[in-house]
Protein backbone atom coordinates (compact mmCIF):
# COMPACT_ATOMS: atom_id res chain seq x y z
CA UNK A 1 0.00 0.00 0.00
CA UNK A 2 1.97 3.24 -0.94
CA UNK A 3 1.22 6.06 1.67
CA UNK A 4 -0.69 8.10 -0.59
CA UNK A 5 -3.59 5.54 0.06
CA UNK A 6 -2.77 5.10 3.47
CA UNK A 7 -3.50 9.10 4.27
CA UNK A 8 -6.27 9.15 1.81
CA UNK A 9 -7.64 6.60 4.25
CA UNK A 10 -7.42 7.80 7.52
CA UNK A 11 -8.91 10.84 5.89
CA UNK A 12 -12.24 9.07 5.22
CA UNK A 13 -12.20 7.09 8.75
CA UNK A 14 -12.37 10.40 9.94
CA UNK A 15 -15.27 11.82 7.98
CA UNK A 16 -16.82 9.12 8.88
CA UNK A 17 -16.32 9.90 12.67
CA UNK A 18 -17.54 13.18 12.16
CA UNK A 19 -20.22 11.97 10.67
CA UNK A 20 -21.20 9.79 13.45
CA UNK A 21 -20.62 12.39 16.20
CA UNK A 22 -23.31 13.98 14.06
CA UNK A 23 -26.11 11.50 13.89
CA UNK A 24 -25.48 10.06 17.65
CA UNK A 25 -28.01 11.86 19.19
CA UNK A 26 -26.83 12.08 22.18
CA UNK A 27 -24.01 14.32 20.99
CA UNK A 28 -26.62 17.17 20.21
CA UNK A 29 -26.31 17.61 23.92
CA UNK A 30 -25.42 21.17 25.52
CA UNK A 31 -24.61 19.31 28.74
CA UNK A 32 -21.49 16.65 26.97
CA UNK A 33 -20.21 19.72 25.26
CA UNK A 34 -19.22 21.64 27.99
CA UNK A 35 -18.54 18.89 30.15
CA UNK A 36 -20.95 19.26 32.87
CA UNK A 37 -20.31 17.16 35.69
CA UNK A 38 -22.99 15.72 38.29
CA UNK A 39 -22.79 14.53 41.09
CA UNK A 40 -25.13 11.03 42.07
CA UNK A 41 -24.29 8.56 45.20
CA UNK A 42 -24.28 5.04 45.01
CA UNK A 43 -27.82 3.50 44.03
CA UNK A 44 -29.60 2.90 47.01
CA UNK A 45 -33.14 1.47 47.65
CA UNK A 46 -35.96 3.63 47.54
CA UNK A 47 -36.70 3.26 51.21
CA UNK A 48 -32.90 4.19 51.48
CA UNK A 49 -33.25 7.04 49.29
CA UNK A 50 -36.61 8.26 51.05
CA UNK A 51 -35.06 8.08 54.74
CA UNK A 52 -31.61 9.85 53.64
CA UNK A 53 -33.47 12.52 51.91
CA UNK A 54 -35.86 13.13 54.80
CA UNK A 55 -32.74 13.83 56.95
CA UNK A 56 -31.59 16.57 54.22
CA UNK A 57 -34.87 18.01 54.22
CA UNK A 58 -35.36 18.89 58.11
CA UNK A 59 -31.78 20.65 58.32
CA UNK A 60 -32.27 22.15 54.80
CA UNK A 61 -35.70 23.79 55.63
CA UNK A 62 -35.01 24.47 59.26
CA UNK A 63 -31.88 26.27 58.59
CA UNK A 64 -33.47 27.63 55.70
CA UNK A 65 -36.73 29.35 57.67
CA UNK A 66 -34.24 30.30 60.56
CA UNK A 67 -32.62 32.52 57.74
CA UNK A 68 -35.84 33.38 56.38
CA UNK A 69 -37.37 34.58 60.05
CA UNK A 70 -33.93 36.41 60.95
CA UNK A 71 -34.07 38.38 58.02
CA UNK A 72 -38.01 39.77 58.12
CA UNK A 73 -38.12 40.18 61.56
CA UNK A 74 -34.84 41.67 61.83
CA UNK A 75 -35.71 43.92 59.28
CA UNK A 76 -38.96 44.56 61.06
CA UNK A 77 -38.13 45.18 64.45
CA UNK A 78 -35.77 47.50 63.46
CA UNK A 79 -36.77 50.61 64.93
CA UNK A 80 -37.23 53.35 62.40
CA UNK A 81 -34.61 55.44 63.54
CA UNK A 82 -32.07 52.46 63.20
CA UNK A 83 -33.08 52.44 59.55
CA UNK A 84 -32.63 56.31 58.96
CA UNK A 85 -28.69 56.65 60.45
CA UNK A 86 -28.18 53.03 58.80
CA UNK A 87 -29.11 54.58 55.23
CA UNK A 88 -27.87 58.13 56.25
CA UNK A 89 -24.61 56.63 57.06
CA UNK A 90 -24.14 54.66 53.81
CA UNK A 91 -24.89 57.68 51.93
CA UNK A 92 -22.07 59.12 53.71
CA UNK A 93 -20.26 56.05 52.68
CA UNK A 94 -21.31 56.07 49.61
CA UNK A 95 -19.96 59.65 49.82
CA UNK A 96 -16.50 59.05 50.39
CA UNK A 97 -16.50 56.34 47.91
CA UNK A 98 -17.48 58.58 45.11
CA UNK A 99 -14.51 60.75 46.63
CA UNK A 100 -11.92 58.25 46.11
CA UNK A 101 -12.99 58.00 42.37
CA UNK A 102 -13.69 61.80 41.92
CA UNK A 103 -11.49 63.36 39.44
CA UNK A 104 -12.46 67.07 38.78
CA UNK A 105 -10.93 66.75 35.04
CA UNK A 106 -14.03 64.54 34.15
CA UNK A 107 -16.57 66.66 32.53
CA UNK A 108 -20.07 66.50 32.02
CA UNK A 109 -20.98 65.87 27.66
CA UNK A 110 -21.91 69.38 26.32
CA UNK A 111 -24.50 69.54 23.96
CA UNK A 112 -25.68 71.65 20.59
CA UNK A 113 -27.95 74.54 20.65
CA UNK A 114 -30.72 72.64 18.62
CA UNK A 115 -30.85 70.49 21.36
CA UNK A 116 -31.98 73.14 24.55
CA UNK A 117 -35.02 71.87 26.52
CA UNK A 118 -37.47 74.91 25.85
CA UNK A 119 -39.29 76.35 27.49
CA UNK A 120 -36.84 75.25 30.34
CA UNK A 121 -38.76 73.32 33.22
CA UNK A 122 -39.64 75.18 35.96
CA UNK A 123 -39.39 73.26 39.99
CA UNK A 124 -38.99 74.46 43.09
CA UNK A 125 -40.13 77.32 44.91
CA UNK A 126 -38.25 77.22 48.40
CA UNK A 127 -36.67 80.23 49.55
CA UNK A 128 -38.28 82.45 46.54
CA UNK A 129 -40.49 84.60 48.91
CA UNK A 130 -42.66 87.31 47.28
CA UNK A 131 -41.66 91.03 47.41
CA UNK A 132 -37.90 90.32 46.09
CA UNK A 133 -36.31 93.30 44.27
CA UNK A 134 -33.17 91.83 42.27
CA UNK A 135 -32.31 95.61 41.77
CA UNK A 136 -31.39 96.05 45.41
CA UNK A 137 -29.71 92.77 45.62
CA UNK A 138 -26.20 91.89 46.97
CA UNK A 139 -24.72 88.96 47.64
CA UNK A 140 -22.63 88.50 51.09
CA UNK A 141 -19.36 86.27 51.38
CA UNK A 142 -18.16 84.58 54.47
CA UNK A 143 -15.49 82.79 55.40
CA UNK A 144 -12.85 84.97 53.15
CA UNK A 145 -9.38 84.22 54.18
CA UNK A 146 -7.50 87.38 55.90
CA UNK A 147 -11.27 89.23 56.50
CA UNK A 148 -13.56 88.04 59.33
CA UNK A 149 -16.78 89.77 58.47
CA UNK A 150 -18.56 89.57 55.08
CA UNK A 151 -17.75 90.68 52.31
CA UNK A 152 -21.06 92.46 50.06
CA UNK A 153 -20.19 92.14 46.30
CA UNK A 154 -23.09 93.44 43.65
CA UNK A 155 -23.91 91.78 40.36
CA UNK A 156 -21.91 94.11 38.25
CA UNK A 157 -18.15 93.10 40.64
CA UNK A 158 -19.51 89.35 39.60
CA UNK A 159 -20.37 90.27 35.87
CA UNK A 160 -16.92 91.38 36.11
CA UNK A 161 -15.07 87.82 36.92
CA UNK A 162 -14.89 86.35 33.18
CA UNK A 163 -17.79 84.63 31.86
CA UNK A 164 -18.35 80.88 31.09
CA UNK A 165 -20.98 79.36 29.02
CA UNK A 166 -22.33 75.84 28.96
CA UNK A 167 -24.62 74.03 27.44
CA UNK A 168 -24.94 70.45 30.12
CA UNK A 169 -27.90 68.95 31.54
CA UNK A 170 -29.57 69.48 34.56
CA UNK A 171 -30.50 66.12 36.37
CA UNK A 172 -33.67 66.56 38.74
CA UNK A 173 -33.39 64.39 41.63
CA UNK A 174 -36.95 63.65 40.79
CA UNK A 175 -35.67 61.60 37.72
CA UNK A 176 -36.45 63.91 34.60
CA UNK A 177 -33.42 65.93 32.87
CA UNK A 178 -33.33 69.04 30.70
CA UNK A 179 -30.55 70.66 28.48
CA UNK A 180 -29.85 74.20 29.44
CA UNK A 181 -27.56 77.02 28.04
CA UNK A 182 -26.01 78.76 31.47
CA UNK A 183 -23.38 82.08 31.15
CA UNK A 184 -22.08 83.11 34.49
CA UNK A 185 -18.85 82.67 36.22
CA UNK A 186 -17.01 79.44 37.18
CA UNK A 187 -17.62 79.34 41.06
CA UNK A 188 -13.32 78.48 41.10
CA UNK A 189 -13.04 81.64 39.00
CA UNK A 190 -14.96 83.59 41.71
CA UNK A 191 -12.87 81.71 44.27
CA UNK A 192 -9.59 82.40 42.68
CA UNK A 193 -10.45 86.15 43.56
CA UNK A 194 -12.67 85.93 46.56
CA UNK A 195 -9.82 83.42 48.49
CA UNK A 196 -11.54 81.12 51.40
CA UNK A 197 -9.73 80.28 54.29
CA UNK A 198 -7.63 77.70 54.50
CA UNK A 199 -7.76 75.12 57.58
CA UNK A 200 -3.95 75.46 58.81
CA UNK A 201 -4.43 79.27 58.34
CA UNK A 202 -2.01 78.85 55.45
CA UNK A 203 -2.13 81.24 52.14
CA UNK A 204 -4.71 79.93 49.88
CA UNK A 205 -4.23 78.18 46.66
CA UNK A 206 -7.06 76.85 45.06
CA UNK A 207 -4.85 75.63 41.94
CA UNK A 208 -2.29 73.77 43.28
CA UNK A 209 -3.45 73.06 47.23
CA UNK A 210 -7.45 72.65 47.41
CA UNK A 211 -7.12 70.29 49.77
CA UNK A 212 -5.86 73.13 52.33
CA UNK A 213 -8.69 74.84 51.73
CA UNK A 214 -12.01 74.89 54.06
CA UNK A 215 -13.85 71.26 52.75
CA UNK A 216 -17.19 73.20 52.50
CA UNK A 217 -19.09 75.67 51.09
CA UNK A 218 -22.40 76.59 52.09
CA UNK A 219 -25.62 78.49 50.43
CA UNK A 220 -28.39 80.28 51.42
CA UNK A 221 -31.33 82.45 49.92
CA UNK A 222 -32.04 86.18 50.62
CA UNK A 223 -35.15 84.87 52.93
CA UNK A 224 -32.94 81.84 54.53
CA UNK A 225 -35.42 79.60 53.03
CA UNK A 226 -33.51 77.37 51.19
CA UNK A 227 -30.23 76.53 51.87
CA UNK A 228 -27.81 73.97 50.58
CA UNK A 229 -23.97 72.31 51.65
CA UNK A 230 -21.37 71.74 48.81
CA UNK A 231 -18.31 70.32 49.33
CA UNK A 232 -15.11 71.84 47.65
CA UNK A 233 -14.23 69.51 44.70
CA UNK A 234 -17.11 69.60 43.61
CA UNK A 235 -18.02 73.38 43.66
CA UNK A 236 -14.74 74.04 42.38
CA UNK A 237 -15.40 71.79 39.46
CA UNK A 238 -14.66 73.55 36.14
CA UNK A 239 -18.86 73.35 35.36
CA UNK A 240 -20.08 74.56 38.46
CA UNK A 241 -21.17 78.39 37.85
CA UNK A 242 -22.45 80.89 39.64
CA UNK A 243 -24.96 81.27 36.42
CA UNK A 244 -26.70 84.77 36.10
CA UNK A 245 -28.56 84.13 32.47
CA UNK A 246 -30.34 81.13 31.35
CA UNK A 247 -30.86 80.45 27.39
CA UNK A 248 -29.21 83.63 26.08
CA UNK A 249 -31.53 85.87 28.81
CA UNK A 250 -30.73 87.38 32.26
CA UNK A 251 -32.24 84.96 34.88
CA UNK A 252 -36.30 85.26 35.18
CA UNK A 253 -37.16 85.41 39.14
CA UNK A 254 -38.52 81.81 38.72
CA UNK A 255 -35.17 80.65 37.61
CA UNK A 256 -33.77 82.16 40.47
CA UNK A 257 -32.65 85.56 39.31
CA UNK A 258 -30.16 87.16 39.64
CA UNK A 259 -27.51 84.74 40.77
CA UNK A 260 -28.18 81.12 41.15
CA UNK A 261 -25.95 78.08 41.23
CA UNK A 262 -25.60 75.88 37.55
CA UNK A 263 -23.99 72.38 37.98
CA UNK A 264 -24.06 69.26 36.15
CA UNK A 265 -22.06 67.69 38.91
CA UNK A 266 -25.33 67.33 40.90
CA UNK A 267 -28.60 67.14 41.23
CA UNK A 268 -30.72 70.37 40.95
CA UNK A 269 -31.85 70.44 44.52
CA UNK A 270 -28.19 71.36 44.82
CA UNK A 271 -28.35 73.60 42.74
CA UNK A 272 -29.60 76.72 45.02
CA UNK A 273 -31.88 79.94 43.15
CA UNK A 274 -31.49 83.43 44.33
CA UNK A 275 -28.69 83.10 45.93
CA UNK A 276 -28.08 85.51 49.10
CA UNK A 277 -25.06 84.15 50.88
CA UNK A 278 -22.04 82.33 50.66
CA UNK A 279 -19.68 80.87 53.69
CA UNK A 280 -16.69 78.70 52.88
CA UNK A 281 -16.61 76.66 55.75
CA UNK A 282 -14.90 73.77 57.82
CA UNK A 283 -18.02 72.65 59.24
CA UNK A 284 -20.46 70.44 57.35
CA UNK A 285 -23.32 73.12 56.22
CA UNK A 286 -27.04 72.48 56.98
CA UNK A 287 -28.93 71.18 53.29
CA UNK A 288 -32.79 71.64 53.22
CA UNK A 289 -33.42 68.77 50.73
CA UNK A 290 -30.61 66.44 52.88
CA UNK A 291 -33.08 67.54 56.40
CA UNK A 292 -35.75 65.94 54.40
CA UNK A 293 -34.04 62.57 53.80
CA UNK A 294 -31.75 63.19 51.06
CA UNK A 295 -28.47 62.37 49.77
CA UNK A 296 -26.51 65.50 50.84
CA UNK A 297 -23.98 64.87 48.73
CA UNK A 298 -26.19 63.76 45.47
CA UNK A 299 -22.76 64.52 43.48
CA UNK A 300 -22.66 63.21 40.03
CA UNK B 1 -36.31 0.96 40.97
CA UNK B 2 -32.89 1.84 41.73
CA UNK B 3 -32.48 5.70 43.32
CA UNK B 4 -29.64 8.25 43.98
CA UNK B 5 -29.65 10.97 45.47
CA UNK B 6 -28.25 13.66 43.40
CA UNK B 7 -26.46 16.71 44.71
CA UNK B 8 -28.02 19.17 42.35
CA UNK B 9 -27.33 22.24 44.05
CA UNK B 10 -24.16 23.37 45.73
CA UNK B 11 -24.85 25.01 49.54
CA UNK B 12 -23.37 28.40 48.19
CA UNK B 13 -25.56 28.91 44.70
CA UNK B 14 -28.58 28.00 47.46
CA UNK B 15 -27.64 31.13 49.72
CA UNK B 16 -26.71 32.98 46.92
CA UNK B 17 -29.89 32.65 45.04
CA UNK B 18 -31.93 32.62 48.44
CA UNK B 19 -30.13 35.98 49.67
CA UNK B 20 -30.35 37.72 45.94
CA UNK B 21 -34.65 37.18 46.01
CA UNK B 22 -35.06 39.61 48.48
CA UNK B 23 -32.18 41.90 47.55
CA UNK B 24 -33.90 42.34 44.12
CA UNK B 25 -37.36 42.58 45.77
CA UNK B 26 -35.95 45.49 47.85
CA UNK B 27 -34.11 47.06 44.25
CA UNK B 28 -36.92 46.43 42.55
CA UNK B 29 -39.48 47.99 45.30
CA UNK B 30 -37.07 51.15 46.25
CA UNK B 31 -36.65 51.57 42.54
CA UNK B 32 -40.58 52.11 42.49
CA UNK B 33 -40.65 54.53 45.00
CA UNK B 34 -38.12 56.21 42.72
CA UNK B 35 -39.62 55.68 39.31
CA UNK B 36 -43.54 57.15 40.49
CA UNK B 37 -41.84 60.49 40.37
CA UNK B 38 -41.15 60.41 37.37
CA UNK B 39 -43.20 57.75 35.83
CA UNK B 40 -42.92 58.46 31.84
CA UNK B 41 -42.68 55.17 30.39
CA UNK B 42 -45.37 53.20 28.88
CA UNK B 43 -46.20 50.36 26.33
CA UNK B 44 -46.26 51.99 22.90
CA UNK B 45 -47.19 50.25 19.68
CA UNK B 46 -47.74 52.09 16.42
CA UNK B 47 -47.90 55.04 18.33
CA UNK B 48 -50.36 54.21 21.06
CA UNK B 49 -49.65 53.91 24.13
CA UNK B 50 -51.12 50.63 25.12
CA UNK B 51 -50.17 50.34 28.95
CA UNK B 52 -48.80 53.17 30.98
CA UNK B 53 -46.29 52.54 33.90
CA UNK B 54 -48.48 52.50 36.00
CA UNK B 55 -51.83 53.04 36.72
CA UNK B 56 -52.67 55.18 39.61
CA UNK B 57 -54.81 52.15 41.15
CA UNK B 58 -51.38 50.39 41.07
CA UNK B 59 -50.14 53.19 43.20
CA UNK B 60 -52.51 53.30 45.43
CA UNK B 61 -53.30 49.78 46.33
CA UNK B 62 -48.93 49.25 47.13
CA UNK B 63 -48.98 53.06 49.02
CA UNK B 64 -45.97 54.26 46.62
CA UNK B 65 -46.90 57.86 46.40
CA UNK B 66 -44.50 60.59 47.36
CA UNK B 67 -41.64 58.35 49.05
CA UNK B 68 -39.27 59.27 47.01
CA UNK B 69 -36.14 60.15 49.01
CA UNK B 70 -36.96 56.71 51.40
CA UNK B 71 -36.91 54.93 47.78
CA UNK B 72 -33.45 56.71 46.91
CA UNK B 73 -31.96 55.77 50.40
CA UNK B 74 -32.56 51.92 50.10
CA UNK B 75 -31.82 51.71 46.91
CA UNK B 76 -28.47 52.93 47.48
CA UNK B 77 -28.09 51.06 50.12
CA UNK B 78 -29.10 47.74 49.28
CA UNK B 79 -27.40 48.02 46.09
CA UNK B 80 -24.18 47.50 47.37
CA UNK B 81 -25.97 43.88 48.82
CA UNK B 82 -27.15 43.17 45.02
CA UNK B 83 -24.04 43.89 43.61
CA UNK B 84 -22.02 41.81 45.87
CA UNK B 85 -24.14 39.28 46.51
CA UNK B 86 -24.21 38.89 42.33
CA UNK B 87 -20.67 39.13 42.28
CA UNK B 88 -20.13 36.18 44.33
CA UNK B 89 -22.62 33.89 42.36
CA UNK B 90 -20.71 34.72 39.35
CA UNK B 91 -17.25 34.15 40.37
CA UNK B 92 -18.44 30.77 42.08
CA UNK B 93 -19.92 29.59 38.90
CA UNK B 94 -17.33 30.29 37.37
CA UNK B 95 -14.85 28.95 39.68
CA UNK B 96 -16.95 25.94 40.76
CA UNK B 97 -17.50 24.57 37.02
CA UNK B 98 -21.09 25.31 37.82
CA UNK B 99 -21.19 27.56 34.62
CA UNK B 100 -20.95 24.62 32.07
CA UNK B 101 -24.46 23.67 33.92
CA UNK B 102 -25.78 27.17 33.07
CA UNK B 103 -24.66 28.49 29.68
CA UNK B 104 -26.18 28.01 26.60
CA UNK B 105 -24.25 26.79 23.39
CA UNK B 106 -25.10 28.50 20.20
CA UNK B 107 -27.41 25.01 19.60
CA UNK B 108 -29.21 25.62 22.23
CA UNK B 109 -31.44 28.54 21.11
CA UNK B 110 -32.76 25.88 18.52
CA UNK B 111 -32.72 23.21 21.59
CA UNK B 112 -34.64 25.93 23.46
CA UNK B 113 -37.34 25.83 20.94
CA UNK B 114 -37.92 22.19 20.95
CA UNK B 115 -38.11 22.37 25.03
CA UNK B 116 -40.49 25.47 24.60
CA UNK B 117 -43.00 23.12 22.49
CA UNK B 118 -42.20 19.62 24.16
CA UNK B 119 -43.76 22.35 27.41
CA UNK B 120 -46.18 23.53 25.56
CA UNK B 121 -47.35 19.75 24.95
CA UNK B 122 -47.02 20.19 20.87
CA UNK B 123 -44.16 17.91 20.73
CA UNK B 124 -43.82 14.80 23.04
CA UNK B 125 -39.81 14.22 22.65
CA UNK B 126 -37.57 16.93 24.80
CA UNK B 127 -33.72 17.41 23.53
CA UNK B 128 -31.36 15.56 25.77
CA UNK B 129 -29.98 17.84 28.39
CA UNK B 130 -28.08 18.05 31.60
CA UNK B 131 -29.36 19.44 34.81
CA UNK B 132 -31.03 22.10 32.63
CA UNK B 133 -32.53 22.52 29.64
CA UNK B 134 -31.29 24.74 27.10
CA UNK B 135 -34.53 26.95 27.66
CA UNK B 136 -33.30 27.08 30.95
CA UNK B 137 -29.77 28.28 30.27
CA UNK B 138 -30.65 30.63 28.40
CA UNK B 139 -33.28 31.75 30.68
CA UNK B 140 -30.67 32.08 33.73
CA UNK B 141 -27.62 33.11 31.86
CA UNK B 142 -29.70 35.78 30.85
CA UNK B 143 -30.96 36.90 34.02
CA UNK B 144 -27.51 37.11 35.18
CA UNK B 145 -26.80 39.57 32.40
CA UNK B 146 -29.55 41.19 32.82
CA UNK B 147 -28.18 42.14 36.91
CA UNK B 148 -24.87 42.99 35.49
CA UNK B 149 -26.63 45.52 33.02
CA UNK B 150 -28.79 47.04 35.77
CA UNK B 151 -25.59 47.50 37.74
CA UNK B 152 -23.79 49.04 34.35
CA UNK B 153 -26.89 50.89 33.49
CA UNK B 154 -27.30 52.25 37.04
CA UNK B 155 -23.72 53.05 37.66
CA UNK B 156 -24.39 55.12 34.48
CA UNK B 157 -27.45 57.09 36.37
CA UNK B 158 -25.63 57.34 39.87
CA UNK B 159 -22.53 58.79 38.08
CA UNK B 160 -23.39 60.53 34.75
CA UNK B 161 -20.84 63.01 35.06
CA UNK B 162 -17.51 61.04 36.75
CA UNK B 163 -18.45 58.18 34.50
CA UNK B 164 -19.75 60.17 31.43
CA UNK B 165 -18.37 57.62 29.05
CA UNK B 166 -20.41 55.04 30.24
CA UNK B 167 -23.46 57.14 30.31
CA UNK B 168 -22.34 57.46 26.78
CA UNK B 169 -21.88 54.32 25.69
CA UNK B 170 -25.98 53.98 27.04
CA UNK B 171 -26.87 56.53 24.36
CA UNK B 172 -27.10 58.90 27.04
CA UNK B 173 -28.18 60.09 30.45
CA UNK B 174 -32.53 59.32 29.63
CA UNK B 175 -31.06 55.69 27.89
CA UNK B 176 -29.51 54.62 30.47
CA UNK B 177 -32.52 55.30 33.20
CA UNK B 178 -35.06 53.97 30.08
CA UNK B 179 -32.75 50.62 30.12
CA UNK B 180 -32.79 50.40 33.22
CA UNK B 181 -36.65 50.76 33.63
CA UNK B 182 -37.04 47.82 31.43
CA UNK B 183 -34.05 45.25 32.71
CA UNK B 184 -36.70 45.50 35.68
CA UNK B 185 -39.88 44.91 33.83
CA UNK B 186 -38.17 41.81 32.24
CA UNK B 187 -36.64 40.81 36.00
CA UNK B 188 -40.47 40.93 37.07
CA UNK B 189 -41.44 39.10 33.76
CA UNK B 190 -38.61 36.63 34.52
CA UNK B 191 -39.70 36.00 38.04
CA UNK B 192 -43.12 34.89 37.15
CA UNK B 193 -42.21 32.46 34.77
CA UNK B 194 -39.63 30.90 37.24
CA UNK B 195 -42.55 30.82 39.77
CA UNK B 196 -44.95 28.74 37.22
CA UNK B 197 -42.31 26.73 36.54
CA UNK B 198 -41.25 25.64 39.91
CA UNK B 199 -44.40 25.19 40.80
CA UNK B 200 -45.33 22.52 37.33
CA UNK B 201 -41.64 21.36 38.55
CA UNK B 202 -43.24 19.78 41.18
CA UNK B 203 -42.28 19.62 45.33
CA UNK B 204 -38.82 17.44 44.46
CA UNK B 205 -37.31 20.06 42.48
CA UNK B 206 -38.18 22.93 44.68
CA UNK B 207 -37.03 20.94 47.78
CA UNK B 208 -33.45 20.33 45.71
CA UNK B 209 -33.18 24.08 45.56
CA UNK B 210 -33.76 24.21 49.43
CA UNK B 211 -31.55 20.86 50.62
CA UNK B 212 -29.41 20.68 47.80
CA UNK B 213 -30.79 17.13 47.01
CA UNK B 214 -33.21 15.44 44.85
CA UNK B 215 -33.80 11.72 44.74
CA UNK B 216 -33.41 10.26 41.05
CA UNK B 217 -33.92 7.36 39.28
CA UNK B 218 -30.65 5.30 39.50
CA UNK B 219 -30.43 4.57 35.84
CA UNK B 220 -29.40 7.63 34.30
CA UNK B 221 -26.07 7.37 33.61
CA UNK B 222 -23.74 10.94 34.07
CA UNK B 223 -25.20 13.67 31.67
CA UNK B 224 -27.28 11.86 30.12
CA UNK B 225 -30.85 13.01 31.55
CA UNK B 226 -34.27 12.12 30.41
CA UNK B 227 -34.90 12.12 26.89
CA UNK B 228 -38.60 11.47 27.12
CA UNK B 229 -40.16 12.75 30.43
CA UNK B 230 -43.68 11.53 29.52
Amino acid sequence: MSEDKEILLEKVRELEKTKKLHTDPTSDNTARILNEKRRFSAPLSEAEARKKMSGKSRRGFLVGAAAALTGIFGWRWMSDETKQSLVRRTFEFNEKVAQVFYRPSRLSPEFPPERISLPPRVNGFAGLSEGFDPASWTLSVGGLANRIDDLVLTLDQIKALPRTEMTTELKCVEGWSIIVNWAGVRFSDFAAVYLPQTIDGSVPDIINHPENLVPYVSMVTPDQAYYVGWDMPSILHPQTLLAYEINGQPLPLEHGAPLRLASPTKYGIKLIKRIGRIEFSADRPKDYWAEQGYDWYSGH
Amino acid sequence: MEKQLENKHPLAIRWLHWINFPLLAMMIWSGLLIYWANAVYGFWLFGHELFHFFPPLFYETLGVAFRLAEGISLHFFFMWLFAINGIIYVLYTIFSGEWRAIVPVPRSFKRAILVTLHDMKIVKKLPPQGKYNDAQRIAYTSVILMGAGSLITGLAIYKPLQLAWLTSLMGGYEWARWLHFWLTIFFVLFFVVHVIQVILAGWSNFRSMITGYEIVDADKPGVEPAEVKA
